[in-house]
């Protein structure tokens, strides 16, 4: 990598700012993490088994990917209904929500995570009449499975929203005209189509709240093997300083995101290899 | 399938595009809607197959009022522009679709719908390509894919939209051919678009030419070539010669010059004359004739193509002729030309 | 001819819309869902934040703890968009303007603090500078605070936001191509002149785009930030750890003032992002 190759540009600066662009890179991301996992070798085998499947670190980060499962399947359907919505029909405020999807993106998840502990809580505007109906989520696992709903709306959103609005519109009418009823030309036709993109947005979606920390720890209870998320128990191991403990369960999380990512990066190219973007 | 089309409007915001359509289709014909694009020919194709509505008018399939029903309901094959195959599926399961999605009642099992997508396959001559995608496939392929998914539900009438728009030149002869025996081997009522006056004229039984909405004329592809009712078709189907001419008490008149030419009777003052290039006769010059000079010849194939500057007039008018090659022209020659088959239209503005 | 009158009987059915029940139950699922998890929260925060008047909301961002905690995240926002603006346009030239082998892997690794957890990518920076960390010692015996400190903090802001703005330009630069600027230097201009005459207007608004997005996001950092910082009240507390403060200490107006702050900065963002968006789209 870093060396020009092929065609000669008569540009100037691709010295300069690739070796600037590297060694920026490697001080702020490379080394880091490559001291991330440096120190997980200075464990042995069993000692980093060992961490890994203690029972409190394995209920933790059983709690962050099966709740950020359960969130990003929630997402996929509700995503795929908000998206139709936004793209397909008009109605007043439409461009409103259009706007408020991102939120999720923009907003501190520190104040995410307050405002949803707040909503949520025993007198909140949401949680009073749901602890009247017997529900209770804020501080159990169903809090931590409603702010991962909410960190991860954006994701199946976006990712769906430009295919949508781009789909041929011949097709749907070919469906048609072939006898379907719409129930079949929405399941048989436009929704196949647009899988590749749901599953990416669903992948970024569970990517993202296995990792999130800030909008979940306030509603979360946060209580040892019942609603103690993944980057929590590191935050708890680093202020033991227990820094193998932490590093191993980081380990165990990057591993995971990064599998995500190139899975979903294989995605894209299979649905463009098979189904170009015309 | 008989189609029948009463007064048919439709209207797009402020834009007409159609103007009170009457159509009779008789049963296994084989259509073309010929026109510029804006005349309302994809609009007439797809409120007949049910996936626009009008805004007033009657469609009617065999006597039978057919706008109670929508697309789905139709049995109407239709073959889009752009084949608009399902990209996520592959060439068997397009032309499945159509007798999966069918009422559990009416619908084949697995081996039947196994057969008659193999026959539709073998009928378009692309059962090799069974377990292709579409974007797998050439031009061409997807087209007669497309096809052969409309035919699958067996259509009372099949419609296709610029069925050759979107193919190369050599590939839009071959399918041209194909899709008349094709014709001929189901006999399906069928209509096509196209703006290609060559491939309605080639391909089918009966052209219906629209302008504006508007159908212009309905006629064999003889009758709108040879006899074309108004001064739109003659202009748009084969090349014509237009030339502005006065028309006074029957002598028809070109930059003050009479011509000794007939007109029908009802055209009076500023017309059009219609004359097609190989329908002018060059010869010496002499009374009566219009009289120009040859600027250029060039020779191919069994004509002769003359750019004539006409005298006369004001400024130069410029013509192009087709004549035998036993007559010489040369540039320079001053020669008399006299239309021998003409059409004169009054100007309508 | 005679203008047919139109037909009412004809009923007008477009093949691509569902039937109205079913269309008004859609729009009532996604507004509802969008209602319940992204309004309600958000007008929570305003909510809190005034719920004693608006005497209390002042008063709580007028205290001198609220204070040092806007300026030390204005100054760590400062710092880290800076780098990474120089950072990601020169990042951003070498991709988009030269080919050369490994250009995805690079790209993918800029991407790569993306799909890292924000606890993780605190915890990178303890274990080189903590005091079990690999450079822990030898800070601490020159005296260098990094960790429990703003250099800690800027460091830990700069990973998470490293990808904003290279992310941003590199489309745009791969789009607008090599020909202005190759037309530029064989006019004779430098290489610098180039870029700021011939290249930069063509980006500023992409620029603008990264830098904010990055911008809200430094701003808003609290994982990462929480891990590096040691929570030294009135020293290390930036706006999101105050407000995690003063929230698990039951001061709810004053945590919910400090979060109706960074709630309208990213409103504020939300809305110039649009802006920017259809500009962008404008070309």
């Amino acid at each position: 990598m870093g060396v020009a190759t092929g065609r000669r540009s008569t540009l100037p600066g691709f010295g300069l700012t690739m070796g600037l662009t590297l060694t920026w890179l490697s001080v702020i991301i490379l080394i880091p993490l490559a001291g991330l996992f440096l120190k997980t070798f200075e464990l042995s085998f069993d000692q980093f088994w060992g961490i890994v499947t203690s029972r409190r670190t394995l209920n933790a980060l059983k709690i962050s990917f099966g709740l950020s499962f359960a969130a990003a399947i929630v997402n996929l359907v509700m995503g795929t209904i908000v998206v139709w919505a936004l793209v397909r029909y008009r109605f007043p405020g439409r461009r409103l929500f259009d706007a408020i999807v991102d939120i999720p993106f923009a907003l501190p998840t520190a104040v995410a995570g307050v405002a949803l502990s707040s909503l949520f809580a025993q007198k909140g505007w949401l949680g009073a009449p749901l602890a009247e109906l017997g529900i209770k989520v804020a501080f159990t696992p169903a809090g931590i499975f409603i702010a991962m709903i909410f960190i991860g709306i954006p994701f199946v959103v976006r990712t769906v929203q430009p295919i949508l609005i781009d789909l041929d519109v011949e097709i749907e009418e070919a469906a048609a005209s072939l006898g379907a009823s719409r129930w079949h030309t929405v399941f048989r036709v436009i929704l196949p189509s647009l899988i590749p993109a749901l599953l990416t947005g669903f992948a970024l979606a569970f990517a993202r709240g296995i990792g999130e920390y800030g909008s979940v720890i306030f509603i979360a209870g946060n209580l040892p093997n019942v609603s103690e998320i993944a980057p929590l128990l590191i935050v708890i191991r680093l202020s033991e300083f227990r820094y193998a403990d932490a590093t191993a369960i980081a380990v165990v999380m990057l591993v995971a995101s990064f599998l995500i990512i190139f899975a979903v990066n294989r995605l894209q190219r299979w649905a463009q290899t098979r189904i170009p973007a015309h | 399938m008989t189609i029948e089309l009463k007064n048919i409007v439709k209207k797009f915001g402020a834009f007409t595009a159609l103007d009170g359509v009457d159509l009779k289709v008789a049963n296994g014909e084989l259509l073309a809607l010929l026109g510029p694009s804006g005349s309302g020919k994809t609009t007439l194709l797809r409120i007949i197959a049910g996936l626009d509505w009008p805004d007033a008018g009657e469609v009617s399939f065999d006597g039978e009022s057919t706008l109670g029903h929508g697309a789905s309901e139709r049995r109407v094959g239709f073959v889009f522009q752009h084949y608009a195959l399902f990209r996520h599926m592959t060439v068997f399961e397009n032309v499945a679709f159509g007798l999966r999605v069918q009422p559990r009642a009416v619908r084949k099992d697995e081996a039947g719908i196994r057969m008659r997508v193999k026959e539709l396959l073998d009928l378009v001559q692309l059962d090799w390509l069974a377990d292709r995608y579409p974007n797998q496939l050439s031009g061409g392929q997807r087209q007669r894919i497309a096809l052969a998914r409309a035919l699958a539900i067996e259509p009372g009438i099949l419609l296709l939209d610029e069925p050759f728009g979107a193919l190369d030149a050599k590939v839009r002869k071959e399918l041209r051919q194909w899709l008349r025996s094709l014709h001929s081997e189901i006999s399906v009522t069928s209509i096509f678009v196209t703006h290609d006056q060559e491939e309605a004229l080639e391909v089918a039984n009966r052209v219906v030419v629209m302008d504006k909405g508007q159908i212009e004329q309905i006629g064999t592809p003889a009758e709108v070539y040879d006899n074309p009712a108004t001064a739109f078709v003659h202009g748009f189907i084969g090349e014509s010669i237009v030339l502005p001419v006065e028309v006074n008490q029957g002598c028809v008149r070109l930059g003050g010059k009479s011509l000794g030419i007939a007109v029908a009777d009802g055209i009076s003052g500023a017309s059009k004359l219609f004359v097609r290039r190989h329908d002018m006769q060059v010869g010496p010059i002499g009374a009566g004739l219009l009289e120009g000079t040859i600027r250029h010849v060039r020779t191919f194939g069994p004509t002769q193509r003359a750019e004539v500057a006409l005298c006369g007039g004001e400024g130069k008018t410029l013509i192009e002729i087709d004549a035998p090659r036993d007559r010489t022209l040369q540039a320079g020659d001053i020669v008399g030309l006299r239309p021998q088959r003409y059409r004169i239209f009054a100007a309508q503005d | 001819m005679s203008r047919p009158q139109p037909t009412s009987s004809a009923p007008r059915r477009d093949v691509r819309i569902e039937p109205g029940p079913i269309r008004v139950a859609i729009i009532a699922m996604a507004l509802i869902f969008l209602s319940v998890f992204v309004v309600l929260p958000l007008a929570v925060v305003f909510a809190q934040a005034f719920a004693k008047g608006a005497g209390a909301f002042v008063a709580a961002l007028s205290d001198p703890e609220a204070w040092s905690a806007i300026r030390l995240t204005l100054l760590v926002a400062a710092i880290s968009v800076g780098l990474n603006l120089v950072f990601g346009v020169m990042a951003a030239w070498a991709i988009a303007k030269f080919d050369f082998h490994g250009k995805a892997f690079l790209v993918t690794l800029i991407d790569l603090p993306f799909s890292v957890s924000p606890v993780i990518s605190g915890l990178v920076f303890v274990l080189l500078f903590g005091a079990q960390g690999y450079w822990g010692a030898w800070l601490q015996s020159h005296d260098v605070h990094v960790l429990f400190a703003a250099p800690g903090i800027a460091l830990a802001t700069i990973f998470v936001t490293f990808p904003f703005v290279a992310r941003s330009l590199i489309p745009l630069m791969q789009e607008q191509g090599t020909q202005e600027e190759e037309a530029a230097i064989s006019l004779g201009a430098s290489g610098l002149q180039t870029f700021f005459r011939v290249t930069l207007p063509n980006i500023k608004w992409g620029l603008l785009y990264g830098v904010l997005l990055c911008n809200a996001r430094a701003m808003g950092e609290f994982g990462a930030v929480s891990v590096v910082s040691g929570h030294i009240r009135g020293e290390t507390n930036t706006m999101p750890l105050l407000v995690e403060i003063l929230y698990n200490e039951y001061q709810f107006v004053a945590s919910f003032a400090i979060a109706s702050l960074l709630a309208m900065l990213a409103l504020v963002t939300l809305v110039v992002k649009t802006v920017l968006e259809r500009r962008l789209d404008e070309g």
